[in-house]
């Protein structure tokens, strides 16, 4: 398989095997509220890192101390090796840690084009230092045509196409604006079976073309297609860490839905039923 | 053919979606903000010219132009801050504000009338970007805000004036150094084939085709479109929202001085209580050219269209001979007919 997306990765740290990202049992608290407790992971470049756990299992605070809004309590944060302190979103973003939210940072009824541009505008090189529209219109197309999706008129509004397409402008945006590491919260939480399949499909290809990729789910099945490596976050703690020769579709389903609690529960059901 | 969802990694072959058609020509023209607008001011052109012989003349069309630009300076502005997500009732009593400062400053500080005017300019701002920071600070919609600058303004203007002048109006100020050079900038009259035309139209002009080009081919306008389409996202991507809005509030504030210039350079003395009202008709010009009440969408070719549009009713009622009266019921019966019509021209054109 080839990769559709050739933004270069030379920037790759050297030796290959440093991660891009890495936490050494990092631990957050809110006040006297404890919202993440000693987790270790790794970012490598060309791997898909799945990160499963169901509500309030510290997804969210685990993505937002990646992305740069809050700085961990304890523990360590790493970017190619070398230990790291966010104060804000622009210092990860700095670093080529990018993040697409669910709500995907576009504004519904803007052209695709100049959501793809919108905050990094591409301005003519003369005066009256006007926007290049052209160059904008024709760069859209060219990097999602690369991602494998070709709209007609990126001049339609955003909020026109559907959500497998929306999701994969705003990776292809993170993508094109430089990001190393992409974090994806929830891409395919509010798609379709046809459209995750889109989604799913090019985070293999970001995968193949070098990027890190974090992808945040509460979907094994999604997780275990595209993962390399998995981490079960339940009530703010690592449950599991392993990599995909490891586990099993089920296994790993088991485990996200709830392992022995759910057996036990099942059972306790089951029994009162009789 | 396959659907969208085949997307080929391995071939980089790009699939196309057999289910989005392309849009042509016609179709991209009439789902411009502005189409509606422009066809109901046709219509209503050809409607005046029908029934109102007077209104075919040369002099008509000058008079009805001037109407729309009084109008049409502060539908412009009005319809960028739309645009932005936001409202502005205080506009209209803002516009009185103004000038009764220029003229009251200079008059009583014994100022250059210009110097008055700069006076003016400066409060004109400074009651933008106090509407705008509040907005902004507080998160409250900018109806309400607004809403209550619009009464502290409408009471300020009375009071002060009487406490002033004594009076209810602005003594006359046309003997005063620099009338004859601001009243050249603001309200001369010059002639085109034997018709006086008011500067006040070129201005209008003027300030649409700039405020077009900020819209469209700059990057200020890109984020204006942003901060009203989609605040948040706005924000997560870089555009400083705060300072957008706070800016087009204060456009608003210089629209208003230089309507208010107008006032006292054409009229000389002012009248304290005017412009209470005049927010709604800037709003509506631009709600009628297009814009979206809920921000995020429209022109301002489509607002100078929608000011072309009140002015025309406003001289044609007149022309055709009727009680002016009825130009309150017939801008209900525009505003209503224009709201449905640019509701059916989208909906139409983004169907097909």
């Amino acid at each position: 398989m080839t990769a559709t997306v050739d933004r270069p990765v030379e920037e790759a740290p050297s030796g290959g095997k440093v991660p891009l990202v890495e936490l050494k049992s990092v631990g957050k608290s809110y006040g006297n509220i404890t919202a993440l407790k000693d987790i270790s992971l790794r970012v490598h470049a060309g791997e898909v890192t799945g990160i499963l756990g169901d509500n309030g299992a510290g997804k969210s605070t685990l993505i937002k101390i990646i992305a740069g809004y809050h700085a961990p309590s304890d523990g360590e944060l790493l970017v190619d090796g070398e230990p790291a302190r966010f104060v804000s979103p622009k210092d990860a973003l700095a670093k080529g840690i990018a993040t697409v939210y669910q709500n995907l940072a576009v504004v519904p009824l803007m052209p695709v084009w100049r959501n793809f541009f919108l905050g990094q505008e591409i301005r003519k090189k003369s005066f009256p230092f006007s926007l290049d529209s052209n160059a904008m219109r024709a760069t859209t197309l060219s990097e999602l045509s690369k991602m494998g999706i070709e709209l007609p008129d990126v001049d339609v509004p955003i909020g026109s196409l559907s959500g497998g397409q929306k999701q994969c402008v705003a990776i292809a945006r993170a993508v094109f604006f430089g990001a190393r590491v992409l974090i994806l919260d929830e891409p395919t939480a509010a798609l379709g079976v046809k459209q995750s399949g889109v989604v799913l499909k090019y985070i293999t290809a970001a995968k193949e073309a070098g990027f890190g990729v974090v992808f945040i789910t509460h979907n094994p099945h999604h997780a275990h297609m595209v993962g390399d490596h998995f981490v079960l976050l339940n009530r703010g703690q690592q449950k599991l860490d392993c990599t995909y020769d490891d586990i099993t579709l089920e296994h790993l389903t088991q485990e996200m839905a709830g392992g022995d609690e759910l057996e036990a529960l099942s059972h306790e059901l089951r029994g009162k039923g009789a | 053919m396959t659907t969208q969802t085949d997307l080929d990694v391995a071939s980089h072959k790009v699939v196309r979606d057999e289910r989005v058609k392309e849009r042509n020509r016609l179709q991209r023209l009439l789902i411009r903000p502005e189409m509606g607008a422009a066809i109901g001011a046709v219509a209503i052109f050809i409607f005046f010219l029908v029934v109102a012989p007077p209104f075919r003349t040369p002099e008509a069309l000058a008079t009805v132009l001037y109407a729309s630009s009084t109008i049409g300076i502060m539908a412009c502005a009005v319809a960028l801050l739309m645009i932005g997500g936001e409202f502005d009732l205080s506009s209209g009593v803002a516009v009185t504000t103004s000038s009764l400062a220029a003229s009251m400053l200079a008059y009583n500080l014994h100022l250059n009338l210009w110097a008055g005017a700069a006076l003016a300019l400066i409060v004109a701002l400074a009651v933008g970007f106090f509407n705008g920071y509040l907005v902004m600070k507080t998160k409250i919609p900018s109806f309400l805000i607004t809403l209550g600058t619009l009464l502290m303004l409408t009471g300020i203007n009375l009071a002060a004036t009487k406490l002033i002048s004594g009076q209810v109006a602005t003594p006359s100020v046309n003997d005063m150094q620099g009338w004859a050079s601001a009243q050249w900038l603001f309200a001369h009259t010059f002639t085109i084939g034997g018709v006086g035309v008011r500067i006040t139209v070129v201005w209008w002009l003027l300030f649409t085709a700039v405020a077009t080009y900020v819209l469209f081919k700059t990057r200020v306008g890109n984020w204006v479109f942003a901060v009203g389409g989609d605040e948040e996202s706005a924000r997560a991507v870089g555009v400083p929202v705060t300072a957008v809005k706070i800016g087009l509030f204060m456009l608003v504030g210089f629209a208003a001085w230089f309507a208010g210039m107008h006032l006292l350079f054409s009229f000389n003395t002012v009248q304290s209580g005017q412009g209470v009202g005049n927010e709604f008709i800037y709003i509506i010009a631009a709600v009628i050219g297009g814009c979206l009440l809920t921000g995020g969408y429209g022109t301002a070719i489509g607002a100078a269209i929608g000011a072309f549009i009140f002015g025309m009713v406003q001289q044609g009622i007149v022309y055709a001979g009727w009680n002016p009266d009825w130009f309150k019921f017939f801008m209900g019966v525009m505003l209503l007919f224009a709201v449905i019509a640019n509701n059916a021209f989208r909906n139409y054109a983004a169907k097909r």
